[in-house]
């Protein structure tokens, strides 16, 4: 392939995934009318589709959460332009089970027995704290914008492979803005139901193009020795301007650190985002929970084989030779170039449909967070259940608008990046959080104070990293150099190290001045409860003293 | 820890959680030890050795969490079954 993304059009192609687009579009309007409730104003009906998605649905939208443009764009396009190092994804995907294996079904369990709906509601009722639950609410809000941004640039990259969009200016991004107009029009109108409904038809296509992709291209490339042989020429290149080798097949002594810490903080942050943990609350039952993630583990492989694609894009010659050549362009254009017209338009419906219903997923879960926890707690306690409506549906666009700010303004030379930057600040809520499911020692005072160092240094740190070859840009990766370990690790990761010493010294510390914890709406009983018919209480509105 | 447990209790480390316990962290350990397996040989079917040992571990990761769940709730059941006992 050497013409570049964006001069020829594919007319086959471009008609199968737009009928495609077209399909799913009709489907998350009609979505509206699924199970239709009895009082659509109420948020519980927009935010969390009536409560009433069984095992099934819980576990599309779970898979939603994984199988996003994180899996098909930017992890193998990370893989395409370095290697090894992008490959750590798979241990993420991997070590992400068990770890959550051990704190979900509390948290489920707590959630079912006091009515909570989103993280900061577990840490309010937890910890009595309103501004606790503030700042992790505002976190999950904002480090889902950059995922969101993620997804707009796997779509983008999608759009540009098919030739869409103009040279440059306001008609490159125009398909862009209208796939974006459209996704936020049916979330606004159906809410959760859209995702939900359209993450079937997704979820189809996904795995009829992994299957075919990972058995197909190898076979027409010659098999898998014959591609790592080529990736590994590939990645030998050396650059003019640095002298060192573009990557290799293998994990540097140099480079362990950082894959190790990049596998470990991306693994803790996942439930820590609001839409996975929407996604787990909707759970019909603790078993339930337990038996989803029993299954996940086969995302994790599809990732793992979603991940090769880089290397079959550089033995393909995918973009070689091209200045400047954006990596995300890397998957689509090999499906572009291996695959029947026709067959590639399916390709494409699956990957920009998967960055949708996420897109859309994320958006819900942010409005949800900023209308609990937020507008009600502090702007207008006595909100109607259709004035919370209003509001969620506001801010799910504002949301999205906040992702667009992402796309424009972050170096997208590799959009992995996105993704990190929303993971270190997620794992700030983690000490809060996970501790918070077993053990009440922390001091609420103690833990915002955590949180606030772990969030003031790992935002510091991001901006001090300027993207390759990008002197004096900012926020360009998610690794940089551990202070006192001299190791190249994920900014995440010790962010969240400092977390944890701050909350714990000045727990010491608060504890033997005497300082009183607020009082626990929970009690032990509340975390074991395993989906027997509980009578929910109404919501999470006992007064708490500021 | 702030939770305040009933007297009569079962005991918080036992057997069967020390075995779940191991079973959940053999991948943490296996997986973030990163030099252990940073490896080109053996290949597998032309893979290169890091790359397909950490998709077998996908595998067998799964396995190990499943034997994990079916150990805990085994032992979730009798516990269950004992504090009935003892209620009545």
């Amino acid at each position: 392939m050497t013409e570049l993304a964006g001069q020829k059009v594919d007319a086959v192609s471009l008609t199968v995934f737009l009928l495609f687009f077209l399909a799913v579009t009709l489907v998350g309007f009609y979505a509206a009318r699924w199970r239709r409730a009895d009082n659509p104003l109420h948020l519980d009906e927009w935010g969390l589709g009536g409560r009433g998605f069984g095992t099934v649905v819980s576990w599309f939208l779970l898979g939603g959460d994984l199988y996003t443009a994180y899996t098909f764009i930017a992890v193998p396009a990370l893989v395409y332009g370095v290697g090894a190092a992008g490959f750590y994804a798979v241990p993420y995907t991997i070590v992400a089970w068990p770890l959550v294996f051990v704190f979900l079904p509390r948290l489920w369990s707590v959630a079912r027995s006091r009515g909570y709906v989103t993280l900061a509601d577990f840490a309010r009722g937890r910890y009595g704290s309103r501004y606790l639950a503030l700042a992790v609410a505002l976190t999950g809000i904002l480090a889902t914008m950059p995922y969101i941004a993620l997804q707009l640039v796997g779509i983008q990259a999608v759009l540009d492979t098919m030739g869409l969009g103009g040279s440059s200016g306001f008609a490159k991004d125009l398909p862009l803005l209208i796939a974006f107009a459209v996704l936020a029009a049916y979330t606004y109108s159906s809410g959760l139901r859209a995702p939900a409904l359209i993450a079937f038809v997704k979820d189809t296509l996904v795995y009829v193009v992994v299957l075919v992709a990972i058995i197909y291209i190898p076979i027409r490339l010659g098999g898998y020795g014959h591609i790592f042989h080529d990736a590994a020429t590939a990645l030998a290149a050396k650059n003019p301007a640095t002298g060192a080798p573009r990557g290799s097949l293998v994990s540097g002594p140099k480079a362990q650190w950082a894959y190790a810490t990049l596998a470990l903080g991306s693994a803790m942050a996942l439930f820590m985002y609001p839409h996975s943990a929407t996604g787990v609350l909707a759970a019909k039952d603790r078993n339930t929970v337990r038996r989803n993630l029993a299954i996940m583990p086969a995302y994790s492989l599809m990732l793992g084989l979603l991940s090769l694609l880089g290397f079959m894009a550089l033995s393909a010659g995918v973009g070689k030779g091209v200045a400047g050549y954006n990596a995300q362009l890397a998957v689509p254009q090999l499906f572009q170039q291996m695959f029947p017209s026709w067959f590639a338009g399916v390709a494409f419906a699956a990957i920009g449909i998967g960055a949708l219903v996420p897109a859309a997923i994320m958006s819900i879960a942010a409005a949800n967070l900023f209308t609990r926890n937020v507008y009600r707690e502090f702007i207008q306690p006595r909100a109607t259940p259709a004035q919370e409506t209003r509001v969620a549906k506001i801010v799910s666009l504002l949301v999205k608008l906040g992702a667009l700010g992402f796309v424009l303004g972050i170096d997208k030379q590799f959009s992995i990046n996105l993704q990190l930057l929303g993971g270190i600040w997620i794992l700030q809520t983690f000490p809060a959080i996970v501790t918070g499911l077993f053990s009440r020692w922390f001091h609420h005072w103690a833990l915002l104070a955590g949180w606030a160092a772990g969030m003031a240094y790992g935002t510091w740190a991001a901006y001090g990293v300027a993207a390759a070859g990008k002197p004096h840009s900012h926020f360009g990766g998610g690794s940089a150099t551990i202070p006192g370990i001299g190791q190249i690790g994920y900014i995440g990761v010790t962010a969240f190290v400092l977390n944890l010493a701050v909350a714990v010294l000045l727990t010491l510390l608060l504890r033997a001045f005497g300082s009183a914890p607020a009082p626990d709406e929970t009690t032990p009983a509340d975390y074991l409860v395993d989906g027997l018919p509980v009578p929910l209480p109404e919501a999470v509105v006992t007064p708490i003293a500021p | 820890m702030a939770d305040t447990a009933p007297p009569d209790r079962p005991p918080v480390v036992t057997g069967t959680r020390i075995v779940c316990a191991i079973l959940l962290l053999a991948p943490f350990v296996a997986l973030l030890w990163v030099n252990s397996y940073s490896r080109l040989t053996p290949a597998f079917i032309g893979i290169p050795f890091f790359y397909w040992y950490q998709l077998l571990w996908v595998i067998v990761s799964a396995v190990l969490t499943g034997a994990a769940y079916l150990l805990f709730r085994r032992e979730e059941d009798r516990r269950k079954a004992t504090a009935t006992e003892a209620g009545r």
